[in-house]
């Protein structure tokens, strides 16, 4: 759902030194016609050209530094009491080194939910060709 | 004169909110230019303090409604029975988190809750005296692949009568009513690349009313069916048609309907649903309650076209107004 809409392409930028980039970030919105509590995302896989980055790499942040912070993946499994508003934009962090290779390159988000009343998860990817 | 008042969902511009197009103010103004000023609300869509909602919130909530016209008429409510990874909400947790919702949906004033088709009626149980307290209306939400006479609707309606509440009910969505196999679904599996020859066979065995599975055997076996044609196939486990003239029979256990639909004609007719015979159902019966628009069909155009929520609900309600004057008129004479 929304799938195409996820990726926000503008806000990719590098983070760390500016000489010496230790990562990336770019905003996201939420695949789900409603918001959801942190605890039931279950993956936020990101790719480079197809290449799946590590899942501890990636941090999660819908607050904008107002809620507590940046999550891990394991730690936003846990937190109960947070919540990915509907067609809010929160920033997805990656470490590595270098920051986003130079150039265009296929940015891939995929998102795993689980969505309480349907038997499976609901599965969402948008992917988008980028540069900084 | 129908008791059959109009309004629309949220979920229905769930597009252009998404997007920023459109606020929740928009929606209401627009809503009540077409003569549709019911409002339904999914708090975990449109408010994005939920569940934490203050008195100051809800005033301005209240005043922004007043400013239109306009004013609520449901209120959408979910159960994260799955919040904790690999286990399931106890029962107490479930009860109170629908607890949650009903004190919620009181203090908006609203007095209708959708609840989803998935909660146990056995819990639902457990919140009547919660809800006849707060006078809110519990109505499960009948949702394809479920039906009007599906057991498991009719273990909740077994419930209400057992209990001799009239807090406890249903509350049907529309697209339990899908006459014909919608043209969105059709041209967006046909992008995926399903052939037109299979994909013609699969809107005529729908047509015919062929059951599901003999179709998505032809399609994926005899005819070695590609992934999106295989996928067309099985989206008729999703699609009943129910009979509207057992509306009557139900009638006492609703008072909100969820109008579904995925897409209009220029000329204000549903392609899919069949709203000609459902309304007539409900004039005729002197059913009481509100039509809300509910959209579906941005998901399914989404890939190729901009879309324009508006548009689509104002010609549902074009429709809504000929099907309830035609269906009075007719009910006069007779």
């Amino acid at each position: 759902m929304f799938d195409k809409y996820l990726i926000d392409a503008a806000s990719l930028r590098n983070t760390g030194p500016a000489d010496a980039p230790t990562g990336f970030a770019f905003e996201a919105k939420l695949g789900y016609y409603r918001g959801l509590g942190l605890s039931m995302i279950e993956k936020l896989d990101v790719s480079i050209d197809g290449e799946p980055l590590a899942r501890e790499a990636v941090r999660f942040d819908e607050g904008g530094g107002r809620t507590g912070g940046a999550l891990t993946l394991d730690e936003m499994e846990l937190a109960y009491d947070r919540r990915w508003p509907f067609g809010t934009p929160a920033t997805i962090l990656v470490d590595h080194p270098g920051g986003f290779p130079a150039g265009e390159h296929e940015l891939t988000l995929l998102q795993q939910l689980r969505v309480s009343y349907l038997p499976f998860p609901s599965i969402n990817t948008d992917r988008k060709t980028v540069s900084i | 004169m129908s008791k059959i008042e109009r309004g629309v969902s949220l979920y229905s511009f769930q597009e252009e909110m998404f997007l920023g197009r459109m606020s929740v103010e928009d929606v209401v103004a627009f809503a009540a230019s077409i003569g549709a000023p019911g409002i339904e609300i999914l708090p975990e869509q449109n408010m994005p303090t939920f569940p934490n909602i203050t008195d100051a919130q809800l005033g301005e909530w209240q005043d922004m409604l007043a400013r239109h016209g306009a004013h609520f008429t449901c209120y959408d409510m979910f159960l994260d029975t799955k919040l904790r990874k690999g286990e399931v909400l106890s029962d107490e947790e479930q009860v109170e988190s629908i607890r949650r919702d009903l004190v919620l949906c009181n203090r908006l004033g609203i007095r209708n809750m959708r609840v989803l088709i998935f909660v146990r009626p056995d819990i639902l149980e457990k919140c009547v005296p919660y809800a006849e307290q707060l006078d809110v209306h519990m109505g499960v939400e009948v949702h394809a692949p479920w039906h009007l006479e599906h057991a498991w609707i009719l273990s909740t309606i077994d419930v209400a009568d057992r209990l001799g509440t009239r807090h406890l009910g249903i509350l049907p969505d529309m697209g339990v009513f899908m006459k014909h196999y919608p043209p969105e679904f059709r041209a967006r599996f046909e992008r995926q690349g399903a052939r037109p020859e299979i994909a013609q066979f699969i809107v005529d065995q729908h047509e015919q009313k062929i059951m599901c599975e003999y179709t998505i055997y032809e399609v994926a076996v005899k005819m070695g069916g590609n992934k999106a044609e295989i996928a067309m196939a099985e989206t008729l486990r999703h699609a009943p048609y129910a009979n509207p003239r057992r509306i009557k029979d139900y009638a006492p256990y609703f008072r909100h309907i969820q109008a579904k639909f995925y897409g209009m004609t220029q000329d204000c007719t549903d392609p899919t649903i069949a709203y000609d015979e459902v309304i007539p159902e409900l004039v005729k019966c002197g059913w009481e309650g509100t039509l809300s628009s509910e959209y579906e069909g941005n998901r399914w155009i989404q890939d190729v076209e901009e879309v324009d929520s508006r548009e689509q609900v104002r010609r549902q309600h074009v429709m809504f107004e000929n099907l309830i004057a035609k269906a009075e008129s007719r009910l006069e004479i007779a």
